[in-house]
Order: structure tokens, then sequence, then C-alpha cells
């Protein structure tokens, strides 16, 4: 059961995100190009997909899981240096090249080697992660 | 134009209900980042199964749109280069953020997270001081 609705949910996802044209790279850097010919598609993605979103966390609340366990707590409110730094470090690879995770993986199936050269680049940064994260712990002491 | 954001609309309602299916059937969050950094750093083998079919999901839906709609248009760079760099920075971002555009974005925002509200300030701004400077002071992108 766990693993239809893990297939369900991806469907979803990543027919949301063709339909949406967000695997459309030139999209995405539309809206993030304020100063040039902007886009505001991404903002409709956006609101569209956080209609539902904001449902289901109402509907979680008193319930548990479909298929047991418990829902995610709240996360620790404490905003940080990892989550500021982070965040930018990949908002300017997001712009550079005007792919996400999601996306990337979306066009895996037709994008082509261009394509699988990005995702490979992620891949090795997330391997890079927690190496980059002891180094700024290292230079500036953890939060 | 206008159609586009028509699609777009449509296809947030389709990621969304996605998120809605994931958290409420399994009791997670749809952060694309976080299910393939957990296979990709081992913190998430225990639930390798899960994530493998949500990313088959994720890869093969577009593929059965394109079939009946050429939407295979994706303007990716040919400069290597450039997507190396931003390959790297994504990866390394998104871990040490815990999150990307679904995760702090759609899923965070959507629960009033603020952690999920300043990623995602974050984020956007430095994607658009990036096109700022490259596309428009440099005149490189």
């Amino acid at each position: 059961m766990r693993n239809f609705i893990a297939l369900l949910a991806g469907f979803l996802f990543g027919g949301g995100l063709i339909v949406s044209g967000m695997t459309n790279t030139a999209k995405v850097q539309g809206w993030l190009d304020v100063f040039g010919a902007w886009d505001p598609t991404l903002a409709f993605v956006m609101g569209g997909a956080m209609i539902p979103m904001a449902l289901a966390w109402i509907l979680t609340k008193n319930r548990t899981p479909l298929t047991g366990g418990s829902f995610p707590a709240r996360p620790d409110p404490k905003l940080g240096r990892n989550l500021i730094i982070g965040s930018t470090m990949f908002g300017m690879g997001w712009g550079l090249a005007g792919l996400c995770p999601g996306p990337a993986i979306a066009s895996i199936g037709f994008g082509g080697a261009y394509l699988w050269t990005f995702v490979a680049a992620m891949i090795v940064g997330m391997l890079l992660a927690p190496r980059v994260r002891a180094t700024m712990d290292r230079m500036v002491p953890a939060e | 134009m206008q159609l586009d954001w028509i699609y777009g609309l449509i296809g947030g309602l389709l990621i969304g209900t996605g998120g809605a299916i994931y958290l409420l059937g399994n009791g997670r969050i749809m952060g694309a980042s976080g299910i393939i950094g957990g296979l990709v750093d081992g913190s998430g083998w225990s639930t390798a199964m899960e994530r493998i079919i949500f990313l088959v999901g994720v890869f093969a839906a577009p593929l059965i749109v394109l079939q009946f709609w050429d939407r295979s248009t994706t303007n990716i760079t040919t400069n290597v280069v450039q997507l190396v760099i931003a390959g790297l920075l994504v990866g390394v971002g998104t871990r040490i953020a815990n999150g990307c555009t679904s995760g702090h974005g759609v899923c965070g925002m959507s629960r009033l997270s603020l952690r999920g509200i300043v990623a995602t300030v974050f984020y956007i701004l430095a994607g658009g001081l990036t096109m700022a400077i490259l596309r428009h002071v440099m005149g490189w992108i």
C-alpha cells in the first residue's frame, strides 16, 4: 500500500511538472528574471500546489496516516545558518540552470545528455553536502 | 501566455494533490531533494523502496504525457561548465538547507512553516539575483 501511494504521488508530481511547464528551464529562469521578460507561470504552479497541500495539512489534525505511523512533527522553528546558506546556494544553482531537483528527475526520460550532466552534478553535490556542512561548522561554530 | 498560466495552475494542482496523497497516505513530506538525497547518501535506505517507486513515477508520468502532447522542450543550456556548477550548487544547497522547491516551498509554506517561508524567500532572492547579475550585468546566460 505504501508503495502504491508513493507511485501515485510520484505520477501526479511528475505529471504536474510537465503539464505546468516547469520542465522548461526557460520558464523557470523567466520567473526569476524580473528585469527581463518576466514570466509569472511559476507563481501559478506554486499557488495551485499549495491549495491541496494546505487542505491536507488541515486533514492531518487528530488523525494518523492511512498506512500507520504518525505525521511529521512541526520542525524546530529555529532558522539557523544552514537553512539560509543552503537555500542561497540552491537558489544560485536554480537560477543558473533553471532546474531544481523535481523537474530534473521528471526530465530524465527526454532531457538528453545535458540534462543528465546536471543530474550527475546534483548527485555529486548531495554526496559532498556533509563535508561542506562540516567545513562551515569549523569556520563558524554551529548554531 | 495566459494559457501558460492555466497550465501552470492545473499542473500545480496535480503536484499539490500528489503531495497531499503522500502526506495523508504515507505520513511523509513530498520533497524531491529529501527523497533523492536520502537514497544518494544512505540516510534514507530504510525506506529505499518507496523512494525509488516515487521517483519512477516522477520519471514515467512525463513520458506518458509526451505521447499525447509534445512538451519536451527543455531549453536547457549546452554550456557544460554552467550545468556542472548549477548541479553542484543545487545538490549541496538543498541538502544543507534540508529542502527545495517542493519540500520547503509547496509542503512547508502550505503549513505556514517559518522555515519553509524563509527558505523560499532566500532561494528566490538568490535565483533572482543570479539572473539579474549573470544575464543583465554580465550578459553571460
